[in-house]
Parts: structure tokens; sequence; C-alpha cells
């Protein structure tokens, strides 16, 4: 049911971003089983890679696309979860010993609003801190479309635009 | 630079051993750079990159940005991307499209190609030149520098800083075989295939040898990918990421530091694996590819290989995911790594796809198998710079001296699956540049 007072829009801001927060503190907290719990079937998680390009170019191919070009991430719910189970595996060296991972989330804006399905805009910084002193800071924005089923939000669609172009980490072993 | 310094004698191929100094030195970094990446062919892009006239991406040979342009003929043209004035890089772009490039610091400007002043790169405007200059600059001496070979090969784009390189086709040596098993299309037609759009470039703290040294056949490694081979995300289904693959052999050049995984060349047919038995429809037109390949070079000897390394810092794969991965150098300890997906043009779009959703969970920063890959070969580099680390080599012996010639391939020694046979091959060759005597290097190696 869309808001249709300023109340209601406040309430719904809240409600998202107490699960955008909710979310984060999961996968802080390596509690990826509950996280992928959040997930619709059908989610699609996709990273564009970012370009350096002259004006008129930048407009049109800023990033790359999902579905067809070269990504960081174009995925989908098998390979998310395959991606849990590897982690849980405890041989996969790039995160065992486990990485400490801290998101600010930070900024959640309710940018379209129709019937049961809400389109989030944020900023995050991740920060991670790994062995002695591996450290990474990804910082960007993301367009995460929710879907209400019943009582609960599943996450449908994810974009997550880096900042970077080349990748000053070393994997992306982290959900972003 | 260290002129004269024995950096050739960090390799003992007798006693099969690298020193540690070889992956963690400034001074055998910058030695690198003159005596192998100013020498050495380098593979720069592909031409689906630059697929119209005046189209450009600017790439890299070893530690400087290049700018590779296709001019208004056709012709394409590696010009180094730093300013003859005062050094500005002239572009800053990851590609588009120009005839001239102007330096945004003072406004010298470039041509792509010769038309207008007889070489591609050409200075061909200076502000000011009546009235400052006088007139007289001589701005036929201060065109950008220009590698002086170029080759296009099967769409990929090469290129050395050296005049006297031998052609392309030598320095491949038989490699070009392998080379081809990946750049032709699936159904065996020559080329035919092409990049994705985009490339991943990212930076893993590690000495820019490993990743070649990696790919150059390294069957060794498995318990790098044991997690992955526990989930299983291979295309064939089940566990493993080669589960539908017959056994690979360790094949190398010795006399040119090239190697691969892959199959010694052969006329028997073999029947299709089912490599994409996941996806029924694009498994029927791989198995349709694979019977149409298998009729076309039917009689004559084929190849097959997964993966492979062109000396100095190109590596490919040729099934699947079917990538070229670079490592450039950006310091001893420091690597910046492009990745590009390869596929077949004529090929549907499900096929292309489901190549292309493979690559990104296999391979780069965010595959599950390369991940580990670059947590070992960075802590590899940090481990191995200490004074005490330094005094034990690194340790090459496995399959010391049972290289065989590797039947029907020219130059060539197979040395089973599981062997270090091509990273001493790979090393040998990095001693051979590291010594700096002049092209045409000839260092035979016997094929023991
Ligand atoms: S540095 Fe390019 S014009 Fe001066
Ligand atoms: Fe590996």
């Amino acid at each position: 049911m869309p808001p249709n007072n300023a109340l209601d829009r406040l309430l719904l801001r809240a409600e998202i971003e107490d699960w955008l927060l909710a979310e984060a503190d999961l996968l802080d907290a390596r509690r990826f089983r509950d996280w992928l719990a959040l997930l619709h079937p059908d989610v699609r998680v996709a990273m564009p890679i970012a370009r350096n390009l002259s004006p008129g170019l930048l407009e049109r191919e800023e990033r790359t696309q999902a579905g067809r070009d070269l990504m960081w991430v174009d995925e989908g719910y098998a390979t998310l979860e395959q991606r849990v189970r590897q982690l849980e595996t405890g041989v996969h060296w790039a995160e065992e010993p486990a990485s400490r991972i801290t998101r600010i989330v930070a900024g959640i804006r309710l940018l379209e609003v129709e019937g049961d399905r809400v389109l989030a805009g944020c900023r995050f910084v991740l920060h991670r801190n790994r062995l002695e002193d591996e450290t990474d800071v990804l910082i960007g924005r993301r367009r995460d479309t929710l879907l209400r089923e019943g009582e609960v939000w599943r996450l449908l669609r994810r974009e997550v635009l880096l900042d970077q172009s080349v990748l000053q980490a070393k994997n992306l072993t982290m959900f972003l | 630079m260290a002129e004269g310094m024995d950096f050739a004698g960090l390799v003992d191929l007798g006693a099969g051993t690298v020193e540690r100094a070889a992956f963690t030195d400034p001074a055998i970094f910058a030695a690198e750079q003159e005596r192998i990446f100013a020498r050495a062919w380098l593979f720069l892009g592909h031409e689906s990159q630059i697929p119209e006239p005046e189209d450009f991406f600017t790439s890299r040979m070893g530690t400087e940005s290049v700018i590779v342009a296709r001019d208004r003929d056709g012709q394409v043209h590696a010009l180094l991307n730093s300013c003859t004035h005062r050094g500005m890089k002239v572009c800053r772009h990851d590609y588009g499209k120009a005839k001239v490039f102007t330096c945004p610091y003072h406004g010298w400007s470039f041509s792509n190609d010769g038309r207008l002043a007889g070489v591609p790169g050409a200075l061909v405007g200076v502000p000011h030149f009546d009235k400052a200059y006088r007139a007289e600059l001589r701005r036929e001496d201060w065109g950008l520098s220009r590698a002086p070979r170029l080759a296009l090969y099967k769409g990929t784009i090469w290129a050395s800083w050296d005049q006297r390189a031998p052609d392309f086709l030598d320095y491949l040596g038989d490699m070009h075989r392998y080379l081809d098993y990946a750049l032709d299309a699936r159904d065996g037609s020559p080329g035919g295939s092409r990049t994705v759009a985009g490339v991943q470039k990212w930076r893993v703290n590690c000495n820019w040898k490993f990743a070649p040294e990696n790919f150059i056949g390294d069957m060794y490694h498995d318990i790098s990918h044991r997690s992955v081979d526990m989930v299983g995300i291979g295309p064939a289904g089940g566990r493993g990421r080669r589960a539908a693959f017959r056994p690979r052999l360790a094949i190398g050049f010795p006399g040119r530091g090239h190697g691969l995984l892959g199959e010694l060349p052969t006329t028997e047919t073999e029947p299709y694996n089912d490599a994409w038995a996941l996806y029924p429809e694009v498994n029927d037109w791989h198995r349709a590819a694979h019977e149409a390949r298998m009729a076309r070079l039917a009689g004559q000897p084929r190849v097959a290989m997964s993966v492979g390394t062109i000396f100095p810092n190109m590596s490919f794969h040729g099934r699947q995911p079917r990538t070229i991965a670079v490592a450039h150098p950006v310091s001893p300890t420091v690597t910046e790594i492009w990745r590009w997906c390869l596929e077949d043009a004529a090929a549907p779009e499900a096929v292309n796809e489901a190549a292309r959703s493979y690559f990104l969970r296999y391979s780069g920063p965010g595959g599950m198998t390369e991940s580990d890959d670059m947590e070992n070969w960075s802590y590899a580099t940090t481990a191995s710079q200490g004074p005490i680390a330094r005094r034990r080599p690194y340790n090459y012996q496995m399959g010391m001296g049972h290289a065989r010639p590797a039947p029907g391939l020219r130059e060539a020694v197979e040395c089973g699956e599981l062997t270090e046979e091509n990273a001493r091959i790979f090393h040998g060759r990095w001693a051979d540049f590291m010594r700096g005597t002049p092209w045409p290097m000839q260092v035979p190696h016997a094929a023991e």
C-alpha cells in the first residue's frame, strides 16, 4: 500500500532503514545463513565497473551494464548461496582466518514506492581489516529494491556503485 | 639500475631454485622494467575494444601507460602516454574516440596517425609556436614515443619497445597453437572470438611473477581451491572445477618461457564431455560446436588447453571461463591485474551469458576460485621480504630432469601433470632476459 501521507511515509522509511541496518548487522556478524533468508529467490546483485571517460561518453557508459558486460559482481541467489557455502567450508583462505568487517550504511532514502515494492537509496562505507595490517575501505552508493511478502521484506535487486575504477582491494569476498 | 649485476644468477636451474630477491627487491624490479618489459612482446588488449577508426583505449606496458589507437586508415598504434614536453599523461580516459590527443598541461597535441606529420604520435599542435617558440621548435623530434613493433593476432593486440624483437609468431613458437585454441571459435574456425565489454582492473600486494608462474601450469596448488571445489561452481554441475575434463599435461617451451596445461596434438576424435550440462540449451550448442570442430579439423593434429602463460605476463584460459589475465608490475610487491572475458562473436546470447556468469563467479577479485590464489600470492610476497626469509630460495624441484620432448610440437617439452617444469621454464627465460643481452637472445635450452 503506497503511503498517502507524511506520517506513513516516515514510518515506511523507518521500517526500511531498520531492515537495511539489521541486514548490515547480520553480515558484519557473519550470520550468512540468516542473511540469505532475507533474499528473494529471484534476487539479483549487480556491481558494475566504473570507467574514466570523456564527458560525452561518461553520460552513457560510466559503468558497465549488468546482464551484458564485465562486472565486479552480477549474480543471483544460487551464486550467493554458493558463496555462503564457500565461507562455511573453513578453508576459503581469503576469509580464513575471518576478516573483520564493519559497514556503515547511511543516507537511506526511499526513491520509489509502488505497492509492496520499495526502491531505497543509501551510501555505504565498508571497512575490512584482515590478519595484522591488511585494510580495505570501500565506499559507494547502493540502490536496493525490497519486496514485502506478508510481514517481511525481501531483497529483490541490489545495485552497488563503487567509487573505485581500479579496485584497490585484492578481492571481493565480502557481500556489499 | 644496477648495470651488470648478475640477476641471471638468481635462477639456478641445476638446483631448481630461485632466490627470493627476484620477487621482492626494488633494484631487480627496476632491472626487469628495462630488460624484460622494454624488450618482450606484451599484450595490450583486443581489437574488439577499438572496432572503428579513431577509437582508442589506454593500456599498460610494464609500469607505463600507453594509448592504443586505431587511426583513420584502420592501423593500430601503441603510443607512450606521456607528453614529450613535461611528461603529463596526454590521455586520462580508459577509452574513447580521438584523432588528436591534446595534453591538458600546456596544450601540445599529438596525432593518432601519420597523415599530418609523417609518423603516428607526431606533435601536430604547439600553442604559441610562432610567438613563443619563434617557430624554432623542431616539432618532428617531439612526437610521442611509439612502440616500434606491433602485432595483431586473431583480434589480440601486442607490442614491443624493442625494434630487434623477433616476429611475434617466432616469439610464440608452437605456443601459438594453444593461443589459437583460446582465440578460435568453438567450432574450430580461425579467430571469431571477441572480448565481453569491460576490463576488470585491480591491485594485489604481490610480485607480478606469481600470476604468470601460477597460470603457466601449477596443478600442484589444488589446496588453494579446496573451498570452491567443495562447493562446486562449474557449469557441468558436480564437485570440482574440472570434473568434465580429461587429464592434462604440463607442456612448456624452454627457449621461450611459455607454457600451459593442456593436451598434446592429437588426431583422435574426442567425444563431447557435457561441460555445460547445467544449461541444456547451452550444452547443445557446445556439443554441436565441438562436433563441427572435430569435422573441420579431421585428420589434422588438434590441441586443447585450459590455462597457460605467454612470457612474461600474459596468461589465458582456453576452455572456460575463457579469459585473458595480464599481471602488470607496479612495484616489487604490488601488481595490477587486468582481466578480459572471451566469447564467440557468433554464439547465441544464452551461450555467451552462461560463459560470462561463469567467468564472474570463477575469475577476478569477485571470483570464488581466484580470490584464494590472491591471498596466497600476496602473503607469499609479504613473508619473503625479511633478511632471514631471503636466505632461502624458493624450491622449484618437482619433476626436475623428467621432461621429455613433446611429440608433435617444436621446441617443447612435457613433464606429466604434476610438475614444476613450466615454472622452471618461465624463470629460465626470465634469467635470459635479465642477462640483458640484446635480441636475438638465442639462449638455447636443450629439450632434455
Ligand atoms: S606537459 Fe604536455 S604540453 Fe606541457
Ligand atoms: Fe589457482
